[in-house]
């Protein structure tokens, strides 16, 4: 009986809903939203670096939408969909532009969110925020969901060696801690469950220590989605699993000779330049550290490698390398298969 | 990077106040929204007398808390009152100040209560069912954050329910958080304590707990608190005054890959392994909810006391076994007794790790003599305790305030008395029928007891160890001999005695309250109704980790100057033994019995 009165207080705030934006959120809402969200387990657990994230599917078979973080780099990436099933998942692909990436679980019939119908939303939109947060959630345990307020709509600007940022482009600022350790990859909905945003890492202004809590509109991503999910999408990165084996370079082809690959994630560090070589010419030298080949992140002499091996001859690439405390670019040409080491 | 002053975390704080404010100064506002609102500052209005701002002796730090009965009980975080001594002094938001003395504490379920004290009509907060919260439910949190409240008027936060049944591990201290609310309403140090209300203004949970991580010590949108079911479970053994113990099974669990959950490991000690469970057997129910993971089975068995009887539910080889057990205590009792009164540590800074305990704000200046315009008018002091109040604190080990045991032993053996054997010293024979067959007669005396069931005769001198007689009874004739001395002689009987608290009858019964005893390695429980305070059972057993000899009392009868039970129905190891229907309660000398009552051939 008691419940029955109490379901009606809840349809009649529901009612409420549509012609209030104050109302409280619909639980029967909250509970369809979190049916799309999973949680990621992976990669971490040291030095700060939380071992879960926040994803959400996006078709009915299996693909998950999540935010490029550390977490995805491992041969073992889990993901606990909301009825507590427990899945192996495969990173399909990543754009580290858009700071993406979609994992694919083996499974059919999800609840999920077309990204196709995601809403815009302007400042002073309520919103709620859904992730699995400081990893409260276990098992078939609903993430957490918190409520906001659009704050502002902005562009990120942030830039390397200025501001650190993940992404650069629109974002939604919310007036809530919605990005917490595990919160990136969640989602930012309307009070009505539709979709808005995927929440985005935790942000930190180092010059006047406040954070930022922003999400990235589901416009920005959805392009890079729909063509890693098509297999279209061009992987760029270590973490794809469909690696081309041919076509590409050598660094050695650029007159990059690195120091000996002798462990698993060897910094890719050069050890010598070949004179005259390209390397040479752009200035690059022996204890520079590569960092970057274009936007991607080299993290091991191996990613350097494969990422090479991805590119076309004729392609300009560049080079970011670490030289004492700065930063230097420069950039050069994929050479021709038989122009390799003029 | 964007504007980012204007993003200052701590803008979030003020959040709930700043809506206030806009809704208020809009031009136009739909009539919902100003009517939610007024609901909602009514039910603040309403519940803000309940929210206690508690402050340590000296000023230096305090919390939260609030006021559950008209006499003054309050339930705050055991954090809040760790190492305050057995006085503090409790700001209402009619402006007063209290002195109130500590009653119990959980330091595991991090709970304590304290008693207001100098009036008998505290307003007192409705305690909601929280098993009925739901995700997406408002909640407003008070209390005292950054010890603000100088006039102490709660500050009140506002936000939602973002997860319910969640478990907090252990973050390197006792301290476990089991089955507790997640709210992003926004808590602070200084709200430890504080209770959290539903949008109708019943208490839900006490706010305990936030997840702190780069961030510092503030909020950062997760919150926990305590369930009020949790705290109901625990609310009597709290008022018992003693330091009161989480429970464990005695078995670890495990989920399995394919989503069961299993015993993996088993104590032999343990009421469930002598009940039948076995390792590899999957659990299916405990405490009349369905264990789905490892986690969610640790949430259930973390809102119990020890010593409490759950109903749980097994499967082996496809069949389901249902069984009542008995919980064990989680801790031993120096384990606690460190976290206790007696030996305060020094306030520990928990380390920066997740999801530590709110530290409480220390004012900059610990000294008494802070300014006149920065300390309240009626800043707590560190003079001591008025005279009128020094008695109700009496120190014990494995207590925090003995005194309230003992009030509560004195209310329960008086019910005892009214049977009408106080001060009986002649040997007690209590004859009637088992099962209307059998005839059966108890002998109880000072130097022998003795038992008659049909034919059969069971005995034995009393300057031995108590027997199990008659045999696999779990000691039926050492449990009347114990009645005899309860009823003759009260606590006097025993080496222990001390209040327990409440707990469900048999596991799914009534509330009753627990009143223990101990003598050598025996030990009983005397069962008291709450809302007569009559007694209704006991249960015996001959030493730790045995099963008991139970007995349940029917309703008195008249044995002609005295009262008795008409009935006793006896249980053993979840077996009936029978119901003994009584006929006769005599006191002296048996007059067939012309030598003292030795046992009988």
């Amino acid at each position: 009986m008691k419940r029955t009165v109490r379901g009606s207080m809840l349809m009649l705030i529901a009612a409420f809903c549509t012609s209030v934006p104050g109302s409280a959120a619909k639980s029967d809402v909250i509970d369809d939203v979190q049916s799309r969200v999973v949680k990621i387990f992976g990669a971490g657990g040291l030095a700060g670096l939380q071992a879960y994230g926040t994803g959400f599917l996006c078709s009915a078979d299996g693909h998950i939408v999540t935010a490029f973080s550390h977490v995805l780099d491992t041969d073992t990436v889990t993901v606990v969909l909301s009825d507590g099933r427990r899945l192996y998942a495969k990173v399909l692909g990543t754009d580290v532009d858009r700071d993406v990436a979609v994992l694919k679980v083996e499974a059919d019939g999800l609840p999920y969110f077309d990204l196709s119908k995601a809403v815009p939303a302007g400042p002073g939109t309520r919103v709620l925020a859904f992730s699995n947060m400081f990893k409260v959630a276990a098992g078939n345990e609903p993430v957490t969901v918190q409520r906001g307020v659009i704050s502002a709509k902005s562009n990120l600007t942030a830039r390397r060696g200025r501001f650190e940022a993940p992404y650069r482009g629109p974002v939604y600022v919310v007036d809530a801690v919605t990005n917490n350790p595990g919160s990136a990859g969640g989602v930012l909905t309307t009070l009505d469950g539709r979709l808005i945003a995927i929440l985005g890492r935790e942000l930190k202004n180092s010059q006047s220590q406040t954070w930022l809590n922003y999400a990235v509109p589901i416009g920005e991503i959805a392009e890079s989605v729909a063509s890693i999910q098509s297999g279209e999408f061009r992987p760029r990165d270590r973490f794809a699993t469909n690696l081309d084996a041919a076509g590409g370079c050598t660094p050695l082809e650029l007159g990059i000779v690195l120091v000996p690959d002798v462990v698993a994630r060897t910094p890719a560090y050069i050890d010598d330049v070949l004179p005259e070589s390209q390397a040479a010419r752009a200035g690059l030298a022996a204890e520079d550290l590569v960092v970057f080949v274009n936007s991607d992140l080299v993290g091991s002499i191996a990613s350097l490698e494969g990422i090479l091996r991805r590119t076309s001859p004729g392609d300009d690439v560049q080079f970011t390398v670490r030289r004492g405390d700065d930063l230097v670019s420069v950039t050069l040409r994929i050479p021709e298969p038989s122009a390799a080491l003029q | 990077m964007i504007a980012s002053t204007s993003f200052q975390r701590r803008a979030t704080a003020w959040a709930a106040v700043l809506l206030t404010l806009s809704a208020a100064s809009a031009v136009a506002v739909e009539p919902e929204v100003l009517e939610a609102q007024s609901r909602r500052i009514a039910v603040i209005e309403r519940v803000s007398p309940t929210v206690v701002a508690i402050f340590a002796q000296g000023g230096q730090g305090g919390g939260s808390g609030v006021t559950v009965s008209a006499d003054g009980f309050v339930v705050t975080n055991f954090h809040v009152v760790e190492g305050q001594g057995p006085f503090m002094k409790c700001g209402l938001n009619d402006g007063r100040l209290y002195d109130a003395v500590l009653v119990g504490i959980d330091p595991t379920g991090d709970v304590a209560v304290i008693r207001l004290l100098g009036r008998d009509d505290f307003p007192a907060a409705t305690l909601a069912d929280s098993d009925t919260v739901r995700v997406g439910d408002g909640a407003y949190a008070m209390g005292n954050p950054f010890l603000l409240a100088t006039d102490f008027q709660p500050t009140v936060t506002y936000g939602m329910v973002s997860g319910v049944r969640r478990y907090q591990f252990p973050a390197g201290t006792l301290l476990e958080y089991t089955d507790c609310i997640q709210v992003d309403t926004s808590i602070n140090p200084g709200n430890s304590g504080g209770p959290l209300f539903n949008e109708d203004g019943e208490l839900i949970g006490i706010n305990g707990r936030i997840s702190v991580e780069k961030r510092g010590r503030v909020n950062v949108g997760a919150g926990y608190a305590i369930s009020i079911n949790q705290v109901r479970n625990f609310f009597d053994n709290l008022k018992s005054g003693r330091i009161v113990d989480h429970a464990t099974l005695g078995a670890v669990v495990s989920t399995n890959s394919d989503g069961s959950v299993t015993v993996s490991r088993i104590l032999e000690q343990s009421e469930a392994y002598r009940r039948g469970l076995q390792v590899g057997d999957e659990l299916v129910m405990f405490g009349g909810r369905t264990v789905d993971t490892a986690n969610q089975f640790k949430n259930i068995l973390g809102i119990y006391p020890a010593g409490w009887k759950l109903p749980l539910t097994y499967r082996r080889k496809g069949q389901e076994q249902q069984i009542i057990v008995r919980l064990r205590r989680l801790h031993r009792a120096a384990e606690l007794e460190l976290r206790g009164q007696d030996s305060p540590p020094p306030r520990p800074r928990r380390g920066p790790g997740p999801d530590a305990p709110p530290e409480e704000k220390q004012p900059e200046s610990p000294l008494p003599e802070a300014p006149k315009d920065v300390a309240p008018p009626e800043a707590p002091e560190s003079s001591g305790v008025p005279a009128a109040y020094a008695d109700l604190y009496e120190a014990r080990p494995r207590f925090a305030n003995y005194w309230f045991n003992r009030a509560a032993q004195e209310r329960l053996l008086s019910a005892l008395k009214t049977w009408g054997f106080d001060g009986i010293q002649e040997p007690l024979q209590v004859s009637g029928r088992l099962d209307a067959r059998t005839t059966i007669e108890f002998r109880l005396a000072d130097q022998a007891i003795a038992v008659k069931i049909g034919d059969r005769t069971n005995g034995q001198q009393l300057d031995k160890d108590l027997e199990d007689l008659p045999p696999a009874t779990g000691g039926l004739l050492p449990a009347m001999h114990a009645l005899r001395g309860m009823l003759t002689r009260g606590a006097e009987a025993f080496s222990d005695t001390y209040y327990l608290g409440s707990e469900p009858l048999d596991g799914t019964g009534e509330r009753v309250d627990v009143l223990m005893t101990h003598r050598g390695e025996t030990l009983c429980r005397w069962y008291f109704d709450q809302s007569t305070g009559g007694c209704v059972g006991m249960d015996f057993a001959l030493g730790e980790d045995q099963d008991e000899c139970e007995l349940r009392f029917g309703p008195l009868a008249s044995f002609g100057s005295r009262q008795f039970p008409e009935t006793i129905s006896m249980r053993h190891a979840g077996t009936d033994l029978g119901v003994m229907k009584v006929s006769g309660v005599e006191a002296g000398r048996p007059a067939n019995a012309a030598a003292a009552p030795a046992p009988m051939q």
